[in-house]
C-alpha cells in the first residue's frame, strides 16, 4: 500500500507538471495579447508598452514560466491580468459554486442510476425495465443546454417555482439550494442516463453468477439478495464509470453555469481564455487535470475497498 | 411563447402552490439591470471594457464635463468653464463642497492628480489619445483648473465627458479597479465577480433630490436565451443592452414590457485590408460596396432592427448626411468590374470576431460577393485571435466590427500602421481641420466632407449602425433610448 501510494503521488505529479507545461505552450501559441485585449482598440503604443511591462508580458518566456513555477510552488498562483487579484482569491471565490454543482449533480446522478438500474435489473424484461431503457436512451440524446431551457422556461418562468439562475452564495441556504435544482438536474441528466445502463448490465451479469442462486436458494429475500450480494459485486465496473464522470461533471458545469448565469470555475475559465489571461488559465488548467486525477485515484483506492482480492494482488 | 390566458392560469397557481417560494420582489426604488458584459475591473481609467463604463462612469465616477444623450455636453464636476480667444487655454470652474463616497473632498488637487496619473510616461489609460492634446495641467486655486492645449481640440470638452477621464483621488487610485471611489450620485456597495454588482444612491451628492432609485444590482448574464428567461420571469426589471433582436417579438407582445430600438456609436463596417491586394484598388472597393445589399444584410443579420449607413458617422449625429445610395445594389456592375480587374474567382476571406452581428452578416455577405464572382471565405475566429491577428498583424482581407466610439471618424487619418491599412494624406489633413474647427455649424460641414470622401473612396464597405436593443419593464422609466457615449446615466431613472 505505502508504495502504492508513493507511486501515485509521482504520477500526480508529473501529470501536473506535463499540464503546465502544455497549458504554458498553448496559451503563448494562440494568437491573442493580453494587454490590448484589457485596453482595447483606441489603445496608444506607450500605454500598451506600460501595461505589459506591468503585466509582466516583456519577461522571456522560459523566465516566466520558471518563474511561476517558482512561486505555485510556494503557494503563489499570480495574479490575474484582467481581474489584478491575486489568481487564488478568484478561484477561493467561485470553488464553493462548482463544488456544490458538481457533488449534488454526483449525488442526483448516483440516487437515480443506482435505483433505476438495479431495479431494471430486477425486473430484467418487464415493461418497467424496458422503460427505464428508453428513458436512459432519452437522457443521453438530449444535449443538457437545451434541457437547461426548456426546464427554466417551465419551472422559472411559466410556474415561478424556481430562480431562472444566478447563485448568491451559502449565506442564505435556502436561496443557495433553491437556485441549484435547475442546474443540478440539467448537470445529472446525461450521467445518471449512462450510468443507469452500466448499473443494469452489470447488475445483470452478476445476477447470473452462481453465488446468487446460491443467496436465493438459501432463502433470503429477492431485495436482500439484490442489495446485499448484487449490489457490491456489480459496483466495480460503476465506480470506474463514477470516476470518469466526476470528472465530466466538474467540466460539464461550464455549460451549465453559462445557461444559469451561475459564478462558477467554467465560466471563468471560459472568460479567462478568451481574455488570454494566462495565468488565471493556467491555475484553473491545473486545478482541473488535479480534480480529475485525484477522482481517479480515489478510484483506484475504492477497487480496493470494495473487492479485497485487489489488495493482494498490487 | 405563452399565450396570455395560460400565463394568467399559471401565475395564480404559482401564487398559490409557489407564494413561499418565490424571492422578494424588489421595492419600487431597487432597480435590478442585466448586463450581458462582465466588467474585470472596475476602473474605467486602466480597462476598455465597455460594461465598466455601462455600470459606473457617470454614476460612481464623474468627470469634468457629462454628455448628453443628444450629444450635447453639459456641465458636471465642472460647474462651469471659460474658453481663451484662441482657443488653447480652458479655466474649468469647479462645483463645490463635492465629497468623495470615502469622505474625503474633492477639490482641483484630485483633477490634477487624475490628469497627471492618465497622462504620465507608465499610464495605462485605454483612451490615452485624448489627452495628447494637452500641453500643461495647473490649479491655480482649490476650485479652479487651467489647461493649455497644443493645439485647438474640438472634441475636448466631450472628450472630458468620458469614463477615461473620470476624476479619482489619488488615496484610492490604486484600488479602484475592485472598490471603486467616486463623486458620483451612486456608490459603490458590493461586487460578487461573475454574478452581480450594487450601487446604493449616495444621499451626499449635490443632486441628490433628483435621483429616485435607492439601489441598483447590476446582473451579468451572457447567454441570450438565459437573459430572456430572467426578464420573462421577472428577476430582471432592465436589460438595457439586449442581446439578440430575434428575441425582441416576444417582449413586443407581452404587456409586461416596452422595446426600445436606440441607436450607439457603433458604425458596422466590412472593413478591407486597403493595403493589400486588390483592396488597394479603389474601383474594387466600390464594386464590393456594389456587391452588398445592405437591406439584406440587416434584414437577416439584424431581424431588420438596425439603420443602415453608407459612411462613417452616426445617422442620430448632427452632421449626419444620408450615402446609403451611393452604391446601388448591382451584382452584375460588380461582376463587370472583377472580371475587368482580372480578380473573378479570387478567394478573398472574411476574418470575423465571435459577435452575432458579424457572425451573421459574414454568412449574407459571403453569398453576396460568392454571386458577384469572389470566391468568398468566412473564417470565425475567436476575439483574442482577432485582436492580434487582424488588429495588430493586419493579417487579413477583410473583417467586420463596430467601430463603438464617438468622434472616430479620425480612424481614417490613423496611417498605414492602422489595421484598415489606409494611408491618405488629404483625408488626415482634413481630419485635422474637424479636429481644430471650434464652430460647431463649421465643424458639421467639414464632417460632412469627410464622410463624403469615405464614401468616394469607398474604404470599407459601410453596413449599418448597431443598435440600442433594449427591453424594460413598464414601470421603469427614464432610460436613454440612445447613447452617443458609453455609459447610461442612472440619475434620471426610476422604478413605478
Amino acid at each position: 500500500m505505502g508504495y502504492f501510494l508513493f507511486r501515485r503521488t509521482v504520477g500526480f505529479l508529473l501529470t501536473l507538471l506535463a499540464v503546465s507545461v502544455v497549458v504554458f505552450a498553448v496559451m503563448n501559441v494562440l494568437p491573442g495579447d493580453p494587454a490590448l485585449t484589457i485596453l482595447g482598440l483606441d489603445a496608444t503604443d506607450d500605454a500598451l508598452a506600460a501595461l505589459r511591462e506591468q503585466l509582466g508580458l516583456n519577461d522571456p518566456l522560459l523566465t516566466r514560466y520558471f518563474s511561476w513555477i517558482w512561486n505555485a510552488l510556494q503557494g503563489d498562483f499570480g495574479t490575474s491580468h484582467s481581474f489584478r487579484v491575486p489568481v487564488a482569491t478568484l478561484i477561493g471565490e467561485r470553488l464553493p459554486m462548482t463544488i456544490s454543482l458538481a457533488i449534488s449533480g454526483m449525488v442526483l446522478t448516483l440516487i437515480v442510476a443506482l435505483t433505476l438500474g438495479i431495479g431494471a435489473a430486477a425486473r430484467h424484461r418487464s415493461f418497467g425495465d424496458w422503460g427505464v431503457m428508453f428513458l436512459s436512451q432519452l437522457g443521453i440524446a438530449i444535449p443538457a443546454f437545451w434541457l437547461s431551457i426548456l426546464l427554466v422556461l417551465l419551472f422559472a418562468v411559466k410556474l415561478r417555482w424556481l430562480p431562472p439562475g444566478g447563485f448568491s452564495g451559502w449565506s442564505d441556504p435556502v436561496a443557495a439550494m433553491r437556485s441549484l435544482i435547475l442546474p443540478t438536474v440539467a448537470l445529472a441528466l446525461v450521467q445518471s442516463a449512462v450510468l443507469t445502463r452500466v448499473t443494469r448490465s452489470s447488475a445483470l451479469e452478476i445476477m447470473r453468477q452462481d453465488f446468487v442462486r446460491t443467496a436465493r436458494a438459501s432463502g433470503l429475500s429477492h431485495r436482500r439478495v439484490l442489495w446485499r450480494h448484487v449490489l457490491p459485486n456489480a459496483l466495480v465496473p460503476i465506480v470506474t464509470i463514477v470516476g470518469m464522470q466526476f470528472a465530466a461533471l466538474v467540466t460539464g458545469t461550464i455549460v451549465i453555469e453559462n445557461v444559469f448565469y451561475l459564478p462558477g470555475l467554467g465560466r471563468l475559465i471560459f472568460q479567462s481564455i478568451s481574455n488570454r489571461d494566462l495565468p488565471t488559465v493556467q491555475a484553473l488548467v491545473m486545478l482541473f487535470a488535479a480534480i480529475v486525477v485525484t477522482a481517479n485515484f480515489i478510484v483506484d483506492l475504492l477497487y480496493v475497498v470494495i473487492d479485497p482480492r485487489l489488495k493482494v494482488r498490487r | 411563447m405563452f399565450t396570455g390566458l395560460n400565463s394568467i392560469r399559471f401565475t395564480s397557481i404559482a401564487l398559490v402552490l409557489g407564494a413561499g417560494l418565490t424571492a422578494g420582489v424588489a421595492t419600487a426604488a431597487d432597480l435590478v439591470v442585466g448586463f450581458q458584459q462582465e466588467p474585470t475591473s472596475l476602473d474605467p481609467t486602466a480597462d476598455a471594457t465597455a460594461s465598466i463604463d455601462g455600470m459606473l462612469t457617470q454614476n460612481v465616477y464623474e468627470s469634468l464635463t457629462i454628455v448628453a444623450e443628444n450629444g450635447e455636453v453639459h456641465p458636471n464636476l465642472a460647474k462651469s468653464w471659460d474658453i481663451s480667444e484662441d482657443g488653447l487655454t480652458y479655466t474649468f470652474h469647479l462645483a463645490e463642497g463635492v465629497m468623495f463616497h470615502d469622505g474625503s473632498a474633492f477639490n482641483a488637487d484630485d483633477v490634477l492628480y487624475s490628469f497627471n496619473r492618465a497622462m504620465a510616461e507608465d499610464s495605462v489609460n485605454p483612451s490615452k489619445g485624448i489627452f495628447k492634446s494637452i500641453e500643461s495641467v495647473a490649479a491655480p486655486d482649490a476650485n479652479t483648473i487651467e489647461i493649455k492645449l497644443k493645439g485647438k481640440d474640438a472634441f475636448f470638452l466631450f472628450n472630458m465627458g468620458q469614463g477615461d477621464s473620470a476624476i479619482v483621488a489619488e488615496e484610492t487610485a490604486a484600488t479602484n479597479n475592485a472598490t471603486p471611489v467616486g463623486t458620483g450620485p451612486f456608490k459603490f456597495d458590493s461586487w460578487t465577480r461573475g454574478d452581480r454588482l450594487t450601487l446604493v444612491k449616495n444621499p451626499d451628492h449635490r443632486e441628490a433630490a433628483t435621483v429616485a432609485l435607492d439601489k441598483v444590482t447590476f446582473r451579468f448574464i451572457s447567454d441570450p436565451a438565459a437573459a430572456t428567461a430572467a426578464m420573462m420571469a421577472e428577476e430582471l426589471d432592465a436589460f438595457p443592452g439586449f442581446p439578440a433582436p430575434e428575441l425582441l417579438p416576444q417582449f413586443e407582445a407581452d404587456p409586461r414590457f416596452r422595446v426600445n430600438i436606440g441607436s450607439t456609436e457603433g458604425e458596422v463596417i466590412l472593413a478591407m485590408n486597403n493595403a493589400k491586394p486588390p483592396f488597394d484598388n479603389v474601383e474594387v472597393r466600390r464594386a464590393i460596396a456594389t456587391a452588398i445589399d445592405r437591406d439584406e444584410i440587416i434584414d437577416g443579420a439584424m431581424y431588420g432592427q438596425a439603420v443602415p449607413i453608407g459612411s462613417f458617422y452616426p445617422p442620430h449625429g448632427t452632421a449626419y448626411m444620408d450615402l446609403t445610395g451611393a452604391y446601388p445594389h448591382d451584382t452584375a456592375k460588380a461582376k463587370a468590374v472583377f472580371d475587368s480587374a482580372g480578380i473573378a474567382g479570387t478567394t478573398v476571406t472574411m476574418r470575423v470576431p465571435p459577435f452575432p452581428y458579424a457572425m451573421r452578416s459574414a454568412e449574407i455577405i459571403q453569398a453576396q460577393l460568392t454571386e458577384a464572382g469572389l470566391d468568398a471565405k468566412v473564417e470565425n475566429v475567436e476575439w483574442g485571435f482577432w485582436i492580434d491577428e487582424v488588429y495588430k498583424k493586419k493579417n487579413y482581407d477583410m473583417t467586420i466590427i463596430a467601430h463603438t466610439s464617438p468622434n472616430d471618424m479620425g480612424n481614417f487619418a490613423r496611417g498605414p500602421k492602422y489595421f484598415y491599412g489606409y494611408d491618405d494624406a488629404e483625408f488626415s489633413a482634413l481630419w485635422e481641420s474637424i479636429k481644430t474647427e471650434a464652430d460647431p455649424v463649421k465643424r458639421d460641414a467639414l464632417l460632412k466632407q469627410g464622410q463624403q470622401y469615405l464614401t468616394d473612396q469607398s474604404v470599407h464597405g459601410f453596413l449599418f449602425q448597431l443598435p440600442l436593443l433594449g427591453v424594460f419593464r413598464n414601470e421603469v422609466e427614464g432610460y436613454w433610448s440612445s447613447s452617443p457615449v458609453l455609459y447610461m446615466p442612472l440619475k434620471g431613472v426610476s422604478k413605478g
